[in-house]
Parts: C-alpha cells; structure tokens; sequence
C-alpha cells in the first residue's frame, strides 16, 4: 500500500527537462559571450575571435578554461560568505526564470504526452517578476559584501535601478494582462497561435516599454551603469576573480536569454512559426519546428540587444532616473488607460 | 570671431524638439549605422598567414654583402660605424693571410663585426657611407629576443649565404626578403 501515490516517471520527465534546459541555457550563454564579441567585431569592421578553432568557435571554451584556472580571491576585509553567496544567488535567479518558460507545445515520447514546459504555473508572470527581482539581491550582496566602495556604489545603482524599472516593466506587462486575461505564459502563447495576430499588434506601445525596461534589468547598454566600465571600476564585480566573476558575467548573459524568451512568448508568439499550419505534420515534428522557432525568436532578440550595446553609449545616472520616473512610468499608464478604454468600448 | 579655417560650423543651442527628445528616431538612425558596418570590408591582416607588404624604401635588417665568388666585401674600413648616428656598429680588422684569397676580397677584413639591433635606428647611413657595398639594408626587421645580447647581431647573423657554395640558401633567403 501507499500513503501518498507517486507518479514517479511524471518526476523523472521533469527532471531530465530541467537539466536539458538548464545546461541548454548554459551551453547557448557561453555561445551568447561568443557571440557578443563576434558582433561587437563585425559592427565595428574588425573579425573578431577567430583563431581558437574554426572561425573561432572555440573562443568560450578557452575563457571558460582561463576562468576556472584564475586565482580564487577573497579580499581579507570582505564577509566571506556573502561574498560567496553573491554570484551563487545572481545566477539561481538567473536561471530559475527558465521554469515557466513554454519552450514548445508538447511531444508524444514513449507513449507520454511530455509538455515542453517545466512548470505551467498559472501566475507564470508573476513568478518571472518575483525571481527577476531576486536577482538584484545578488548584485547587492556581492557589491556590498566586497567592502569596496565603487562596489557599494554600483550595487546602490543596481538595486535603484532594477526598482525604478520594474515598476514601469511591471505597468507595461499589466496593459498586456488586461487583453489577455491571463497569467500563465503558456495560455499567453496559445491564445496569440489561435487568435488572429501576436500580442504585438495589440500592444505595440506596451512592448517598447517592456523591451526598454528589460533592457535596463539585465544591466545591458544604454542601462549598464552597475558595470560602468569606465567609472566604477567595472562596478558590483570589482573584488571577484575566477568562476565568481564567471557567475555575474554568465547570469548577465542568461538573463538576457531568458528575457528574450519572455518578450517573444508574450509580444511575438513564442513558438508559433508564422504562416505554418502547425497539424499539417506529425505532433512531434511540429513541436521541434515550435522549439526551433522560439529559439530563432531569441537569437533575434539577443542580436537587437548586442547590436544595441554596440551603437548607444551608457547613460548618466539623473538621464537615468528621468527616464525611469518621468517617461517611462508616465507612459506606461497612458498605455494601461489605453488599453482599458479599448476593452471598455469593446464590451 | 573669425574662423580660421572654413571647416567650423555654428553649434545650434536650439532647445530639443518632441521628437528630438524622444531620442528613438535618433538612436534608430544610429542603428542603421553601425548595421550598415556589417557589410563594410575588413582592414584586418590575419598577420602570421597574410603580411602587410613593405615600401620598396623599406629599412630593415642589415646584411653583409659577398662578391659573386662568395667574398666578404667588407674591408674593416670603419666608414659606417663613423656614419652611424645611434653608435651601434663596432668591428675589428685583421689581415688577410696566404690562403684566405677565397674568403675576404682584399688585404683586410674585418674579423668581427656587431651591429646592436637595439641602439640602431636603421637611418641607413651605414649603407651610403659604404665604399665598398658591404652593408646593405634588408626588407625584414629584427625577430624578438629573450635577452639583450641576442639583439647584438654578429658576423654569423649578418652574412649572406655564400652564393657558390650555399646557393639554395641564398636563393630562399632572397625569397623571403622579397
């Protein structure tokens, strides 16, 4: 007899889906570092890492390696454990956002139906806003925990930043709730492959808004004064060195993916292959033209964001602040007033 | 104020207008540029397997010069560590004994000669002031080096291959000087 009845192989297609999608993500960050450079190079007429393997493609397995062989340091006056703690905490968030992802429909694999989505959480959203914000207690705790100024100073931007921005993100996601109807990101992807256009369409406003401000949660140019470079030391990350400083650097990047992820599943369809009659093949080979779609969604999305990085310069702390606080969050609740009228007039 | 080229231009101190302070436009318009970059040509040499080519005037690394018997031209005459503005050449002369005809084309030789590839500025003085055409000035420039003395190139380093006896040597030498 049992006490509590175990579907066990529900548990080990869950596992064995969250370690592919946790070392996937892994895999496409590391060729995402790789990437950076190569298009950093190319826009600005240089070739770019190109001699570790053929075209180069060996590049991020070599910084990989020179990461891990770096001297681990901890500064004598730093608080070890949340000097550690720091980039362990910056990469969970990172990666835990993956969780809600929907990564396609579902395939048949021996006589399962297996969904390509680790959990349908149906406030899906709101979990991605809760761990987001987690991930700023990482850059805190690892700037304040370094005892070095500039990373005191640059963890105080991060956290003034990823507040002022989330709540003109959190405004701009509410207008697209309100069409929707919906919190779980797989009912927001459904609803966009059976109704008529993708969310962009009905949100046009709301996503520039949403990009802007993701942009500025995953601390990427014009946003990126956490790191600052050229005033702060290269900020939070200053006292790191080895796999430490590897884990920001690689949570920046994960981010990054996984924002992409969820502004092409909530404004562009996620695995909706445009123009496709999706019953027209067998369910299986429809739901990997899904992954492979989403997946070509987000390497657009993360080439607008390097191709980004590339053009913009940084902005000053107070442009910062203005944008945050008076366009942004402004604007966000002209378009949440918007939309409301929209649907009002509808009914 | 008067300019003093007709390069300058007027700042415009006109306040923003809405679409200017919308900044989009502008930052598209940037886009376009560096997208535009993509298809530009590269100016990039991948050195080790392509080479920039040198002028012609190049002034490399020297070489002593042999006569078309394989001679040592030089004469330990002095005129080019004289010439030299950086001091960099020293040598010594000797005497050509009975037997050593095949070897040094005159009376006198110079039995050691050093050039400090560290202090020469490679003017080419060296090369006008030679009487003798000794010294000439390749098209390759000098390799690095662990230590000090090894920039101290002697006899054996600047020498030409012998063109009877080491003929191959001297024609790939030529190959790759060219």
């Amino acid at each position: 007899m049992t006490i509590i009845a175990i579907d066990w192989a529900f548990i080990v297609e869950k596992l064995i889906m969250i370690a592919i999608i946790v070392f996937a993500s892994l895999g496409i960050a590391l060729y995402t570092t790789f990437g950076e450079r190569k298009v950093a190079a190319i826009l600005q007429d240089r070739p770019g890492p190109s001699r570790v393997g053929p075209f180069g493609l060996f590049q991020p397995l070599a910084d990989g390696l020179k990461l891990i062989m770096k001297e681990e340091i901890i500064p004598n006056a730093a608080n070890k454990w949340l000097f550690i703690l720091g980039p362990g905490l910056a990469m969970t968030a990172s990666l835990m956002t993956c969780a809600v992802i929907p990564w396609g429909s579902a395939v048949d694999v021996f006589g399962r139906h297996v969904a390509l989505q680790i959990a349908d959480v149906n406030i899906g959203i709101l979990y991605v806003f809760a761990v987001v914000s987690m991930g700023v207690y990482g850059i805190m705790i690892g700037g304040w925990a370094s005892n070095n100024k500039f990373s005191l100073m640059s963890s105080l931007r991060a956290a003034s930043q990823a507040i002022s921005y989330e709540l003109a993100m959190g405004l701009a996601l509410i207008a697209l709730l309100m069409t929707t109807g919906s919190l779980s990101l797989k009912t927001i992807v459904e609803q966009q492959i059976t109704g008529r256009y993708w969310n962009i369409v009905y949100q046009p406003l709301g996503f520039l808004l949403f990009f802007i401000t993701a942009l500025a949660e995953c601390n990427r140019t014009p946003f990126d004064l956490p790191e600052a470079e050229n005033e702060l030391n290269f900020g939070y990350h200053q006292e790191y060195s080895s796999m430490k400083l590897g884990f920001y650097l690689f949570a920046e990047y994960i981010n990054m993916i996984m924002s992409s992820a969820i502004m092409a599943s909530m404004y562009f369809g996620g695995y909706d292959l445009p123009f496709f009659n999706e019953a027209s093949v067998a369910p299986n080979i429809a739901a990997l033209i899904g992954v492979g779609t989403l997946l070509i969604k987000i390497v657009m999305f993360i080439f607008l964001f390097m191709w980004i990085r590339w053009t913009i310069p940084r902005f000053r702390y107070d442009q910062l602040m203005n944008l945050g606080w008076k366009t942004m969050i402004p604007l966000a609740l002209f378009n949440l007033l918007l939309t409301g009228a929209v649907i009002l007039a509808k009914l | 104020m008067q300019a003093l080229t007709n390069k300058a231009q007027a700042v415009n101190r006109e306040p923003m207008t809405f679409w200017e302070r919308l900044y989009l436009i502008n930052i598209i318009k940037g886009m376009f540029i560096t997208f535009s970059h993509m298809f530009k040509k590269q100016p990039t040499i991948h050195y080790p397997e392509q080479k920039r080519e040198f002028s012609p005037v190049f002034r490399g690394l020297h070489v002593l010069n042999r006569d078309e018997e394989g001679r040592e031209r030089c004469t330990a005459c002095g005129l080019c560590a004289v010439a030299c503005p950086a001091e960099a050449i020293t040598m010594e002369a000797a005497e050509r004994v009975a037997g050593e005809e095949g070897l040094y084309r005159e009376e006198k030789y110079a039995a050691k000669y050093e050039i400090n590839m560290l202090r020469c500025i490679f003017c080419g003085l060296c090369e006008e002031a030679c009487p003798k055409d000794a010294i000439y000035l390749s098209e390759t420039f000098a390799p690095a080096n662990f230590t000090r003395k090894g920039f101290i190139y002697g006899k054996t380093d600047l020498l030409i291959p012998n063109p009877k006896t080491e003929a191959s040597a001297l024609a790939m030498a030529k190959g790759v000087e060219a």
